[in-house]
């Protein structure tokens, strides 16, 4: 090639217009698609929490009996795998002959319910308190992390069981209760969050044209820190799952006859020695729609902020 | 790590200028990484040599390949990276033929790395004097005693006053110029034959870097050590640098000593970093720049990498592997522009109008 | 260091007296007390007599300072329903407590440790995939539902292992089975994490190009930074037993602080209740200052800040 063939004009990007420079790096949006395509523990994990979310919501239209429904002459019959199953109760029947695939699916109702409203109750006091904590500092954050330390330092579960043991079990009780005994976790990574972004300059900048506190706190911060609350509370419904079951488990729960999954296998321990399926059905049911909701948030979490991964 | 050796079928060192064999012979040097994406070349056909007692300098951007290629040198690659290459000499040894014991045994002893950030290079949770003397012991058959009397000399000769008193603190007790002093004094305990610097001033406040430089070339000197000073600061090259690759897109794309790269540069890129240096008393001229972005290194490429930025490129750019014209030994450049081709015109003068053209 | 120490024992008493405050509202929230004690069908004239004999009628914050003064010399007050002293009732239960939490913590520590430092250091192979999976499907384990599979597989399938009781060590297997795997998963999570974040420091590539061996790297320069995160979630893990005891030892029957409990809240005895809870924060906040201790001895950055 002779100096004469140099393009005078092919300043600006250069002449070469062959595909391997032109490819632009895709868009955050698309990058998050692509990811979340390509994320099975997402795609397994979210698909079997909705499948249950969906179901629990159909029940009432779509459970082959009434929940609360007793027949005594139909008590304890096998599951349909078993030796005397029948296609009548797919899940067999427990000791009041009620139908046991039926309590499950109200069941899935009563604990997802719980779950979803205490996490959200968790969610916002805990982030509230992170939030302010970080962006102010000083005394106001020393505050906060104090709380954070009476919090830890209250075994939750015996505290929760005295609190039901006073108000009783009812659900709202159960909701509220929990909530205010697991804000921790939002608490500790949105104050974090916060004390990091607080430094940076487009607060500053907020600052600068004389925004109030209240308006960077809600405009700037949360929506900086909302993909981490997003994915906390998507792992914090599995936690809150299983303090409910236990709870109910227990007795300091739902209360029967009110179907939940915890109750479903305390009902089922009297029996559990010749009828397994009685606590094996609901325990199961615990542990996947928790592995479920496990693997959705890890997978959230890669998608929506894989920076925080490990 | 992966090593594959190339056959070797040139025995004739890429020589320096000519004092017998170089301490360190890289020829053909490449580094493929896997990353989620595809292979990332991070490295591709890279070949020096750096003679005893001399500074070599390699110049790029960030991301250009100069950190891989000295991580390979010492064999510090993490197990994803793949390495071929026709040979790695150094003392006359080929380092990708050498077992792991037997790299061990150089690493810290005749070959030395100083990293960029000092507040990290150093474990928090030992004693300076801990870590310093660990390598002494390490490599020489000594006592404590002797590796205690081995650091405080050290320390001295890297110009901390109170050797002792620092030998018993932590490193988060001591300033960043403080650390990398330390880094320096730790790398120099068995008086290495190479010295490997990565960007060992970019984490530093400017007048500690001015310090630190004028340290190493005066240690060199002491120790008679031969010094890789990786970079992206042309100002230091000048400075330091006998000898200096610039390194664009994982490959060498000029090499000559500091005097020929800096009076007759031949690459576009070469020319281009050079207009980008400001010069005092010529104001009003508008500072140079390279519009355009490093191409993506994942995936396979052909033709010349800065063809995207280069304002002569054409068609036979696009094609085929663009080989380094050989001037003399040890000066050549990867261009097919003819020698000297546009040397007449003011050296800035393509870059300059480029960053007009930039802001158009 | 020792300004440190002092700062760290400052916030744990702040958090003790608060956790104390909040124990005994909770006794306090329980109802009136005196009608509790006066029985159901006590005349109004009887429940003001015993009101006035507690001490339940002068001001709540004058009843704290009577209760912890109390607290302060071990007198935690008598059971609602036995009569006994508190602070015997918990000594009393204290061993089966002890010997349940401290052996499973002593397991789950030895399985989780190397396996988190196993996974680290081979990230993303078989290995590291088989740890995170044993930590997803551990820690999804509602605990009282393990335990009875435990039971109804070991005790009453295979026959190897008593289902109750606490006459041997045998008995206590699978308790620390169940403990021990409630733990495991975030105690492997966070070694896991902190050897990786160790593994991809620059001080160890410094340590590499000093030609030190592998294991030289590993053991010496990884470990000792390593181990700080998983003395502080020994600590966190050891309280969160305690707190939890209640579960295991009401399904397999041991007669522990946990069980002693589970029988006061369903009686309602909220002296008893009351006590365990600030027990329990007390170990909690005494287990976290005493990792952070450690931790500060361990890490020479950490009592400067």
């Amino acid at each position: 090639m002779a100096i004469s063939d140099i393009n005078p004009a092919g300043f600006v990007r250069g002449p070469a217009s062959d595909e391997i420079f032109e490819a632009l790096p895709p868009s955050p949006r698309e990058l998050m698609r692509r990811r979340a395509r390509s994320h099975g523990g997402l795609i397994f994990g979210g698909g079997f929490v909705l499948l249950v979310v969906a179901l629990a919501i159909l029940t009432p239209w779509i459970a082959p009996y009434d929940p609360y429904n007793q027949d005594l002459s139909a008590r304890l019959i096998d599951p349909i795998w078993g030796a005397k199953g029948s296609w009548a109760h797919l899940l067999g029947t427990d000791a009041l002959g009620r139908d046991f695939l039926s309590r499950l699916m109200y069941g899935a109702r009563v604990s997802l319910t719980i779950s979803a409203c205490a996490s959200l109750i968790s969610a916002i006091v805990g982030a509230t308190l992170g939030i302010v904590g970080g962006y102010f500092g000083g005394r106001i954050d020393g505050f906060v992390s104090y709380l954070i330390n009476v919090k830890l330092s209250l075994p939750p579960l015996l505290v929760s069981l005295s609190l039901v043991s006073v108000v009783g079990g009812s659900v709202t009780a159960l909701i509220f209760i929990i909530g205010f005994l697991t804000w921790d976790r939002y608490a500790v990574v949105t104050r974090s969050v916060s004390m990091q972004l607080r430094n940076q300059e487009f607060i500053a900048a907020a600052q600068a044209v004389g925004a109030s506190h209240t308006r960077i706190l809600l405009t700037e911060l949360l929506p900086n820190v909302m993909n981490q609350i997003i994915v906390i509370a998507s792992l914090e419904m599995a936690v809150v799952i299983l303090i409910e079951s236990v709870l109910s488990f227990l007795g300091l729960g739902v209360q029967p006859p009110t179907p939940s999954w915890g109750l479903l296998v305390a009902e089922g321990r009297s029996f559990m020695f010749f009828k397994p399926y009685l606590i094996v059905i609901p325990g199961l049911t615990i542990f996947l729609m928790v592995i479920a909701i496990n693997l959705a948030g890890d997978g959230l979490r890669d998608v929506l902020s894989p920076e925080g991964r490990n | 790590m992966t090593i594959t050796q190339v056959r070797d079928t040139s025995v004739q060192p890429n020589g320096g200028s000519g004092h017998g064999a170089p301490l360190l012979d890289v020829r053909g040097l490449t580094v493929d990484i896997a990353v989620p994406a595809g292979t990332l070349h991070a490295v591709s056909d890279v070949s020096f040599a750096v003679n005893p007692g001399e500074t070599f300098c390699i110049v790029g951007e960030s991301g250009c390949g100069k950190t891989i290629t000295s991580l390979a040198v010492m064999r510090l690659l993490p197990k994803t990276a793949r390495i071929a290459a026709q040979r790695i000499l150094f003392e006359g040894r080929d380092l990708l033929g050498l077992s792991d014991k037997e790299i061990l045994g150089l690493r810290g002893n005749r070959l030395g790395m100083i990293f960029q950030d000092p507040m990290t290079s150093l474990n928090p949770v030992f004693t300076i004097g801990n870590q310093l003397e660990e390598v002494y012991l390490r490599h020489r058959n000594s006592g404590r005693r002797e590796a205690r009397e081995r650091a405080e000399f050290l320390l001295e000769k890297v110009g901390i006053q109170s050797p002792a008193m620092r030998l018993g603190q932590y490193p988060h007790q001591l300033s960043g110029g403080l650390r990398q002093r330390m880094m320096i004094a730790m790398t120099l305990m068995c008086e290495p034959a190479l010295l490997i610097a990565d960007e060992p001033t970019t984490a530093l406040d400017v007048t500690v870097q001015a310090q630190i430089l004028q340290l190493l070339k005066n240690l060199q000197r002491e120790f008679r050590t031969a010094l890789i000073l990786i970079t992206h600061d042309l100002g230091i090259v000048a400075r330091m640098a006998d000898r200096v690759a610039i390194m664009y897109a994982g490959r060498v794309v000029e090499t000559g000593t500091s005097a020929e790269i800096f009076a007759a540069p031949q690459h576009p890129y070469t020319r281009g970093l050079l207009a980008c240096i400001p010069v005092p008393g010529s104001q009003g001229k508008r500072l140079g720049s390279i519009p355009g972005i490093v191409p993506s290194l994942i995936g396979e490429n052909e033709g010349c990498m800065f063809r995207n930025r280069c304002p002569y490129a054409g068609e036979s750019c696009r094609h085929g592997e663009i080989a380094l014209r050989e001037l003399s030994p040890g000066r050549g450049y990867r261009c097919i522009l003819e020698p000297g081709h546009a040397i007449s015109e003011a050296t800035r003068e393509p870059a300059t109008t480029a960053s007009q053209a930039t802001v158009q | 260091m020792l300004r440190f120490v002092l700062r760290r024992l400052q916030i744990a008493l702040l958090v003790a007296i608060t956790v104390s405050i909040v124990g005994f509202s909770l006794l306090r929230a329980s109802g009136d007390i005196a009608l509790v004690l006066a029985g159901e069908n006590a005349k109004p004239e009887e429940v003001v007599r015993i009101s006035h004999a507690y001490g339940l009628d002068k001001p709540l914050y004058m009843q704290y300072l009577d209760w912890g003064a109390k607290a302060l010399s071990g007198d935690l007050g008598r059971s609602l329903f036995t009569n006994e002293p508190v602070t015997g009732l918990i000594l009393d239960r204290l061993p089966v407590t002890i010997y349940v939490a401290v052996p499973a913590l002593v397991i789950s520590l030895l399985i989780a440790v190397p396996l988190g430092v196993l996974a680290a250091t081979r990230p993303n192979t078989w290995i590291d995939r088989a740890a995170l999976s044993f930590a997803v499907t551990g820690s999804a384990l509602p605990s009282f539902w393990l335990a009875l599979m435990l039971i109804y597989l070991f005790g009453v399938m295979l026959r190897w292992l008593p289902i109750s009781g606490s006459d041997s060590w045998w008995h206590f297997v699978m308790p620390w089975i169940t403990v021990a795997i409630g733990v495991i998963p975030l105690q492997m999570r966070l070694t896991r994490t902190g050897m990786l974040d160790v593994l991809s420091s620059d001080f160890i590539r410094t340590a590499r190009a000093k030609g030190l061996s592998a294991a030289s790297v590993m053991f010496k320069h990884a470990l000792r930074n390593a181990i700080l995160p998983v003395v502080s979630v020994a600590a966190v893990s050891l309280g969160f037993l305690l707190g939890n005891s209640l579960v295991v030892e009401s399904v397999f029957a041991l007669n522990g602080v946990g069980m002693l409990a589970y029988q006061s809240i369903l009686r309602l005895d909220f002296p008893v209740v009351q006590s365990i809870i600030v027990f329990i924060s007390f170990c909690y906040i005494f287990l976290t200052l005493m990792s952070d201790v450690i931790n500060a001895k361990l890490d020479p950055r950490i009592g400067l800040r």
